[in-house]
């Protein structure tokens, strides 16, 4: 039994926080209310004063890298880095290798979660076998074994046959489809953002074009084929703009961003950190400005963390060489209270729809709520800390993150997985 | 007395004044380069040594040579760029040459980025010998140190830059310097190979060579590599030459002082025609004198700044 007394509650429903007491038992969110009559003697207590307590946070876009790449990340290690990072249920990508392109694999992904995962672990399958683009999966098998979305993600779809029998097929099974949108033949090998900083710092650049090609492309599918497509890492404002109008012609479509999109741009390139690398590149002030205007307005539904983990080695090399991605568990939720709702682009509540309720939702999983009878999946922050970014501290095997040495608002101080704390305070339970 | 830095890795990042003391130091080694005797103490007792990942014969040899004059040990490693991608990383690289004593190491590297990589995790002082589509600062020196011998300034000239200028490390470090300086800076070449924003510098990009050229105090003609046809970035290297190519014509649009500049190996026929590279006004060889000066005063400058230390 834990008792959380006298803290705020981000209900995941209400518009504002209110102050309450919080008992969970057995797993589950028991009792809400003011001082309520607990059996403290069997009762962990959690003195809220001063901090808030949020539905746990649910990350749609992860990469936990087993099987395949053990040294960059594996279940445990990832798993541990999200409850650090707030995150109860997360949705792992599957260019693993093997990839995640049979229910055998979707099954060795959730008995590894159960096994080793201290955080809830939902699968992503491939929407083409071996990630190869050409022929669709076994989508009923996936859909029975349990994966809870399709993706290609690395690697876009590139045959747009290919793209729309995957819709129509996994139709039926009301699975989603998540679209890595990019013109391969566009981006080439392009290693950041085109435009003046790609220009004088003499590196190949990905140009916006190629990303919105691709979205562009998906919207059109999504139009004729009637079927939902969640577009994952819009990093643009000719994107936004492109998803904007699509939502208003209502268009099926609905997509995520992720924290570096608007908290960095490709000015943080300079000097060839290679933790700047990732896909898509970081792009500009302007592109930022557009992603933070698109998350207000609600263009932009989920914000998820694309925490892409990779080993030291892979990021220690030369700028063209070097790996593409940020591990982003450990900052994703700092970094949306720090530059979203500290710059006042929403409040706390609309942080936590887009990092718990919207993602929750779309996937079709738990979550998203603190309410009586509700499972007791929950994280509590203390808005007012800053803390300077320490990559060391970091339980992910990737220390690849660019906002390292960076001062931010707001740290994850508990996260709660079906009642039980996980983290406390920097560490491990 | 203004060089006080480790490395150098580009001219956006240095200073006017650093400009001028090296610009100052090189017209004292250039005089010693003109001495029936070239040996000079300045650098006795210091190892250097060039790393080079790419093929070069002038550059590498213009350090050597200028170390060797002033008395250094020096020493020269050349990989080839095939083996960047596997085999031993760049940081395990120079960390074994500076295990063996290397007080400067001279890198080039076909990757933009690689000599700042190396800066970052080693002691000794890094020369960037051009890097990638980055910087070619040693090259911009030097060119920049040629057109003040000649036209005895350096601000209020116009300079064309002609050619290839999106895969061009010497375009982007003679652009950083030459506006440091004052001048005037107009590019031209196929918008295929016109980065993106390059205006954003305070260059002026001209759709034309003859608008480049008009009036120009310096024409700069830039290597066109073969493979930017086979990567289809230009339909053909005839087109190039028939389009941009710098002619007996276009240089009479020019200044009547014009000096003709081209950082080697020229591709005769191509980017300049011979009767331009040979024609009175081409500075081409005194460049290539003026890259030893140049590298002398750098690799003196450097290894100065470790004994004031």
């Amino acid at each position: 039994m834990i008792y959380i007394k006298d803290i705020s509650i981000v209900d995941g429903v209400s518009e504002i926080p209110y102050k309450g007491d919080i008992v969970i038992d057995m797993g589950k969110i028991v009792k809400i209310g003011k001082g309520l009559d607990v059996d403290f003697k069997n009762a962990i207590t959690i003195n809220g004063k001063g901090l808030h307590i949020l539905p746990g946070l649910v990350d749609m876009h992860c990469h936990l890298r087993e099987p395949g790449y053990e040294y960059k990340e594996d279940i445990e290690s990832g798993t541990k880095s999200a409850a650090a990072g707030g995150f109860t249920s997360i949705s792992a990508m599957a260019n693993t290798n093997p990839p995640i392109d049979n229910g055998g694999m979707v099954n060795f992904i959730k008995s590894r979660a159960k096994e080793v995962g201290i955080v809830k672990v939902y699968p992503i399958a491939t929407i083409t076998k071996g990630l190869q683009g050409k022929e669709i999966t076994e989508i009923g098998e996936l859909y029975e074994a349990g994966a809870v979305a399709l993706s290609d993600d690395g690697m876009p779809v590139k045959d747009s046959n290919v793209m729309k029998l995957a819709l129509q097929y996994s139709r039926m099974f009301n699975m989603l489809i998540i679209s890595h949108c990019e013109d391969l033949d566009l981006a080439a090998d392009g290693v950041m953002n085109e435009g003046y900083m790609s220009t004088i710092l003499g590196l190949k650049g990905i140009n916006r074009a190629a990303e919105e090609i691709g979205i562009a492309r998906d919207i059109i599918l999504a139009k004729h084929y009637k079927t939902h497509i969640h577009i994952a890492h819009v990093s643009t404002s000719g994107s936004v703009e492109l998803i904007r109008q699509a939502k208003h012609e209502g268009i099926p479509i609905t997509c995520e961003t992720a924290p570096h999109y608007f908290s960095a741009t490709d000015e943080w390139v300079d000097g060839y950190d290679t933790n700047t690398k990732v896909n898509p590149p970081l792009r500009t002030v302007d592109d930022v400005e557009a992603i933070k205007k698109g998350l207000m307005d609600g263009t932009i539904d989920v914000i998820a963390t694309d925490h892409a983990p990779h080993h030291m080695d892979e990021k220690n090399i030369e700028y063209n060489l070097a790996a593409f991605g940020i591990s982003g568990f450990e900052t994703a939720f700092s970094l949306a209270y720090t530059n979203l709702v500290e710059q006042g682009i929403f409040n706390l509540s609309t942080l936590v729809e887009k990092m718990s309720s919207k993602p929750a939702n779309i996937l079709g999983i738990d979550g998203g709520k603190i309410k009586e009878g509700c499972i007791a999946d929950m994280t509590i922050v203390d808005l007012n800390r800053e803390y300077i970014v320490d990559v060391d501290n970091f339980y992910s095997k990737g220390k690849n993150n660019p906002f390292n040495g960076k001062k931010l608002k707001g740290q994850v101080l508990y996260t709660i997985v079906d009642g039980k704390i996980v983290y406390e305070k920097g560490k491990i339970v | 007395m203004a060089l006080r830095r480790k490395d150098i890795l580009g001219l956006r990042d240095l200073s006017l004044e650093e400009i001028d003391e090296i610009l100052n130091t090189a017209e004292l080694m250039k005089y010693i380069l003109t001495q029936n005797n070239k040996r000079t103490p300045h650098l006795q007792g210091k190892s250097i040594v060039t790393l080079f990942y790419e093929n070069s014969t002038r550059t590498r040899l213009s350090f050597e040579l200028a170390s060797k004059y002033m008395g250094a040990s020096a020493a020269n490693v050349s990989t080839p760029s095939s083996s960047v991608a596997k085999g031993e990383t760049l940081l395990d690289t120079g960390r074994t040459i500076e295990s063996m004593g290397a007080d400067v190491i001279i890198i080039r590297h076909p990757m933009s980025g690689a000599p700042h990589l190396l800066a970052k995790h080693v002691d000794a002082s890094i020369i960037n010998a051009g890097d990638g589509m980055n910087e070619h600062p040693t090259q911009a020196l030097l060119d920049m140190y040629t057109i003040k011998e000649k036209l005895g300034r350096l601000n209020d000239i116009k300079v064309a830059i002609i050619g290839d200028i999106m895969h061009s490390r010497v375009a982007r470090s003679n652009i950083w310097g030459l506006r440091a300086v004052g001048a005037q800076v107009y590019l031209a070449g196929p918008q295929t190979l016109m980065p993106l924003d390059i205006e954003k510098t305070g260059a002026v990009v001209c759709t034309t060579v003859e608008e480049a050229i008009e009036g120009a105090d310096v024409v700069m003609g830039l290597r066109i590599q073969k493979e930017r046809q086979r990567e289809g970035l230009i339909p053909s290297i005839r087109e190039y030459a028939h389009l941009f190519g710098i002619d007996k014509e276009r240089i009479e649009l020019a200044s009547p002082n014009l000096i003709i500049m081209h950082p080697g190996p020229v591709n005769r026929g191509i980017e300049m025609t011979s009767e331009v590279i040979d024609s009175p006004a081409s500075v081409i060889n005194e460049q290539v004198t003026n890259g030893v000066a140049i590298r002398m005063a750098l690799l003196y400058l450097l290894t100065r700044r470790r004994m004031v230390a």
